[in-house]
């Protein structure tokens, strides 16, 4: 378990990271390498080259404001989990990284790496999916906002270009009568889950006017489905809604007819968790 | 004896050593020496082929390459396979693997090529470029397909039947046929593998200058290993020295030996005159190191209206994987300890032991006893189902009473000897369980639960374990002039508090501190003649000789003391290393004694003057006696007639989601006897230890093969070792201490004990829980996840109304 030769960089400006990307056939960026350097030791990537961004400067930041959260490229699970403003701008992110991984690797491994590593079982990638955000992206050609629906790929697959890096996420602050929830399923504490899912529901009142749900580990890619209408019908099933858009599979760990159940347990308490918290946010607002 | 320390809760000595990073393992040895060298091995990537032709012209060009080694580059005894270290008369198709591949892969990580070079990561990017050519060949992937024999793993054995064997009591299927009521069960356990912390690893350093090799590895025995390399490498046994460091945990994987590196990398170290290292790496531990557990069981059982049982009928077929280096260990322990603490009037076990395409099996904390534990608890616990009886009750009708002891089963256990027990007491540790789980109250709690719709479930498991198997064990005991004890015992030590609970029964015996006491585990230059570390043995054989050589000792100190005090040697006590004359002042402490017991001629300091042959002895006599020899020692070596069978009795509460089907463990108690306690601390630290690695056997850990042999969960992400989270916040603990006659501290082993009944106990309170919504569920495959549990109550839909069925009418059931 010990990687392959490749070559080293690690620069000190992003223009020098961009060039060297660019400059590189099959050059790879390391950031926090909680995904990546697994795959390295294990001989199941072997880039020729690792470019380093752990030295660049500006972008350890967490900072939030009224239009949301916005996470740079090397701000780890464990700042933006810390950050009070961004709970309090979007809380979704906190109530989904307390369910990434342990702290050793929410320490190390950084929210925009995660969130381009595309992993369909991830939760970040979702998340963003769910907020509606963005990533920015640089390039030796310049910089560019990518929104989350054009995003993910594919499995494990990103549009961005090999010598792109994401400087940036942002995930919108959430809305005056929306609220959200987050759970999720897993073997052990920690581990990946074999279904999560989180909801994002806003209201009028005591109507719900927009109710979603993004999906963890339910297909190959962050699956987000917008319920709005099976929830506001007496007669809906906002999970068969979900089912009907989502292709969960078995594995070592689960059957896929128990990832689906997972989906029709896990959707409804979402969905009414995000609805009380829109309330009592709504209730909050009124009452201050 | 006086007891003191022992049976005290004495704080491990070994902890500050190892929670400081100061234990020193085999891979921090020679670290800094720069002439140690690195090995990596080329493992077959297929589950089933002919080797072809292996290529090796592309490692040449790559700097920092020492060697590589393929089977051809194998001589002599070398290139013949490895031992098969346990034959066994039924073992009729036995076969091992060689140390190198040669034409044949039979598994997913043999050993096919071995590179040495300046360093691993060079090692392992010079065996990326061997080229094999294989030619596939259809492998058998599971029991299924080894019994079908559509393919064979080994072309002479067409059936995949290494062995065939049958004991049998009385006439089991006579008396099945002729009982009240019977049942069948067929009852499954899966593959799991013990995956301690620090995987395998050896160091060798050959010296031109003496001649000598000296090889530290990773292993549960030394004196195995030194054999082996000697045999293997064709050295003078006296040539090699085996040195046990700190290991970083056995659990059984390192009782086999030796393993291709084991050997491989001494005949390195000589061949090419430099140290070299093999530090296996978690992916290799995975599909290199052997795994266990994997065994179908068919049972047939006859009995009358309490549940006595009158005939019993095993069948089952157990995976050995590619090879049986380790024998029939594993199939013969579940053969006769499945029988637990009770006594069928008539009992028939045959099983076959059958080759598959896979890592190899050898003993796994436990070995075979808890698929053992799992079928004649589920078959318990389907008799009374059945009868409509309260489960202990059945247990109860079944038990080996206290008077019967020594109790013969008319069985031969897996060290070749009788199967008899020599004590327990099963109704009184039954009794305690029942206090401490909470079992007659636990139908309110059940009620209670329900009533806020959570599903609850009670279940235990019963077990004895064969314990401190023979041959022998032996003890050095040396009491140095300064007065601290230096003791040397040959068995290795993998972090179960030897140094700890050893010093005790030195400390107590000798009558010295505690401190004052040094042992010495694992070194065969120490100790050469020693078995090894498993079957719960390390404390019953080698404390046992440890007690016996230090009585030898102490022996010879006072008989030196009492010539020295004038003294009657029965006038004479010892106590914190002073010899004194009971009721006087007259005192000599032992590290004068050792002075005197060692006559010289040089004086090279105080002590020594002391001692000189001008000082020491009668001048009419020889300095040392005809029958004497010099130095205040002690040696001995205990060797019982059989082995000592401790017991223990689990019980578990469970909770399952009714909606997620997630298992959760609510409270987990044990009874546990085994004998007389050396040190509590210690004991209770195994059956946590037991009970977490019983946990992950229950619920978590599998080794998933796909049917094409590869395995799909070679890593700490997908095989799911429970973390602190998943194992019970607490255990409640109870123990019985019925002595063993059979050795003279009382002792019976407690290390696998923790492990053996978790598959029975978590399997039978997972279906208590069920019952009343699900009564024809029936849990017959172990482990069981939430997936799992999903899909059989799937299978078994609710009935309206659903109560506890009285009928067990489930019991065909697989899954």
């Amino acid at each position: 378990m010990k990687p392959a030769p490749f070559a080293y960089l690690r620069p000190s400006i992003l223009e020098e990271a961009l060039a060297a990307l660019a400059g590189t056939q099959g050059a790879k960026v390391l950031a926090g390498g909680q995904s990546l350097v697994p795959l390295l030791s294990m001989r199941l990537a072997a880039p020729s080259m690792l470019v380093d961004i752990n030295a660049l400067p500006d972008l350890d930041h967490v900072t939030s404001d009224d239009d949301g959260v916005r996470v740079g490229a090397l701000a780890r699970h464990a700042d933006v989990l810390a950050s009070s403003g961004a709970a309090a701008a979007q809380p979704l992110l906190a109530m989904a990284l307390s369910h990434v991984a342990h702290p050793t690797i929410r320490n190390r491994g950084t929210t925009v790496g995660s969130v381009v590593h595309a992993d369909a079982a991830a939760e970040m990638p979702m998340v963003l999916r769910l907020l509606e955000g963005s990533v920015d992206v640089a390039s030796v050609r310049g910089r560019r906002t990518v929104p989350a629906a054009e995003l993910f790929a594919g499995p494990l697959e990103t549009t961005l270009a090999h010598d792109e890096i994401a400087v940036e996420a942002f995930f919108p602050a959430l809305g005056p009568g929306a609220g959200v929830a987050f759970q999720e399923i897993a073997r052990r504490h920690g581990d990946y889950a074999l279904v999560g899912a989180a909801a994002h529901v806003e209201t009028d009142g005591d109507a719900v006017t927009r109710a979603r749900v993004g999906y963890v580990s339910a297909s190959d890619v962050p699956v987000v489905v917008d319920v709005t209408d099976a929830v506001t019908d007496p007669a809906g099933d906002p999970a068969a809604a979900a089912l009907a858009e989502l292709e969960p599979a078995g594995d070592i760990h689960a059957s896929a007819a128990y990832r689906a159940h997972l989906v029709t347990v896990l959707t409804p308490r979402v969905l009414a968790d995000a609805t009380d918290h829109a309330r009592r946010r709504a209730g909050e607002r009124s009452s201050a | 004896m006086t007891t003191k320390l022992f049976g005290s809760r004495v704080p491990r000595v070994e902890d500050q050593r190892f929670l400081r990073g100061q234990g020193r393992y085999v891979d921090d040895l020679l670290h800094d020496d720069p002439r140690l060298l690195h090995a990596a091995v080329l493992r077959s990537p297929h589950a089933h082929a002919r080797v072809v032709d292996i290529d090796v012209a592309d490692v040449l060009d790559v700097e920092g390459v020492v060697a590589v080694w393929t089977w051809d580059d194998l001589t002599g005894p070398m290139a013949e396979p490895l031992p098969l270290l346990i034959p066994h008369p039924t073992l009729t198709h036995g076969r091992t693997q060689y140390a190198l591949a040669k034409d044949e892969v039979n598994y997913v990580g043999e050993a096919i090529a071995f590179v040495v070079a300046t360093d691993r990561y060079v090692a392992e990017d010079a065996v990326s470029r061997i080229r094999v050519d294989y030619e596939q060949l259809p492998p058998v992937v599971g029991i299924a397909a080894a019994r079908e024999a559509a393919r064979a793993v080994h072309d002479d054995v067409p059936d995949n039947v290494g062995a065939r064997m049958v004991q049998e009591t009385g006439d089991a299927r006579a008396a099945i046929a002729a009982a009240p009521h019977t049942l069948t069960l067929d009852l499954d356990v899966e593959r799991s593998a013990c995956t301690p912390m620090e995987g395998r690893g050896t160091v060798a350093r050959w010296d031109p200058d003496t001649s000598r090799l000296t090889v530290w590895s990773s292993t549960q025995t030394s004196t195995g290993v030194r054999g082996c390399v000697a045999a293997k490498l064709g050295l003078d046994l006296a040539k090699v020295d085996v040195v046990t460091p700190d290991v970083g945990g056995g659990f059984g994987v390192k009782i086999n030996h030796p393993w291709p590196e084991e050997l491989l990398v001494p005949l390195a170290a000589m061949t090419l005159g430099r140290p070299v290292k093999f530090t296996e790496d978690r992916r290799e531990h995975f599909i290199s190191s052997a795994h266990e557990r994997a065994q179908q069981h068919h049972v047939e059982v006859g009995f009358d209206d309490d549940g006595r049982l009158l005939g019993l009928s095993v069948e089952f077929w157990h995976d050995h994987g590619a090879y049986t280096p380790y024998g029939l260990i594993v199939p013969i322990i579940t053969s006769t300890q499945l029988l637990g603490p009770y006594k069928p009037q008539n009992y028939r076990v045959a099983f076959e032991s059958l080759y598959t395409n896979t890592v190899i099996v050898t003993p796994y904390r436990g070995a075979g006893r808890p698929q053992g534990c799992f079928v004649m608890e589920r078959t318990m616990d389907a008799i009374a189902a059945y009868l409509g009886t309260d489960r202990t009750e059945v247990r109860s009708a079944n038990f080996i009473q206290p008077d019967e002891f020594p109790y013969e089963h008319g069985l031969v256990f897996q060290d070749g000897r009788e199967l008899t027990y020599d004590s327990g007491d099963y109704p009184a540790s039954l009794a305690k369980l029942k206090e401490l789980v909470g079992w007659d109250e636990f139908e309110d709690f059940r009620a209670e639960m329900a009533a806020e719709g959570r599903r609850v479930g009670i279940g235990l498991a019963c077990y004895v374990e064969g314990t401190g198997v023979g041959p022998y064990e032996g003890a050095h005991v040396h009491i140095e002039t300064s007065g601290r004890v230096k003791v040397a015992t040959g068995l290795t030590t993998q972090g179960q508090g030897h140094q700890t609970a050893f010093a005790q029964i030195v400390a107590d015996t000798l009558g010295v501190r505690f401190e004052d006491v040094e042992i010495t585990t694992g070194d065969t230059r120490k100790m050469p003649y020693a078995v090894g570390t498993f079957a719960s043995r390390a404390a019953v054989m080698s404390g046992s000789a440890i007690h016996l050589a230090a009585l030898r000792a102490k022996e010879k100190a006072l008989r030196i003391a009492a010539e020295a005090l004038e003294a009657d040697e029965s006038d004479l006590e010892i106590a914190d290393g002073v010899v004194s004359v009971r009721g006087t002042d007259a005192s000599i402490d032992l590290g004068t004694v050792a002075v005197l017991s060692n006559p010289l001629r040089y004086a090279f300091d105080e002590a020594s003057k002391a001692a000189t042959q001008f000082s020491v002895g009668d001048p009419g006599k020889p300095p040392v006696a005809e029958d004497d020899e010099p130095g205040l020692e002690g040696k001995d070596f205990y060797s019982p007639a059989r082995s000592t069978f401790a017991n223990g009795m689990h019980a578990v509460i469970v909770e399952t989601d009714p909606d997620t089907a997630e298992i959760s463990i609510l409270k987990y108690a044990v009874v546990h006897d085994c004998g007389h306690l050396i040190n509590p601390m210690i004991v209770e630290g195994q059956i946590h230890g037991g009970v977490a690695q019983g946990v992950g056997g229950a619920l978590y850990e599998r080794m998933a093969y796909d049917e094409s042999g590869q395995l799909l969960n070679a890593s700490f992400m997908d095989f799911l070792m429970p973390y602190v989270t998943e194992v019970p916040t607490s255990i409640d603990i109870d123990h019985l201490e019925t002595p063993s006659p059979l050795n003279p501290l009382g002792i019976k082993g407690a290390g696998e004990a923790g492990v053996i009944p978790s598959a029975a106990v978590f399997a039978a309170a997972i279906e208590d829980a069920e019952r009343p919504h699900h009564p024809d569920l029936a849990i017959t495959a172990m482990p069981i996840s939430p997936s799992e549990l999903f899909e059989l109550r799937l299978a078994h839909a609710a009935e309206p109304a659903a109560e506890p069925a009285a009928e067990h009418a489930a019991q065909k059931e697989t899954r």
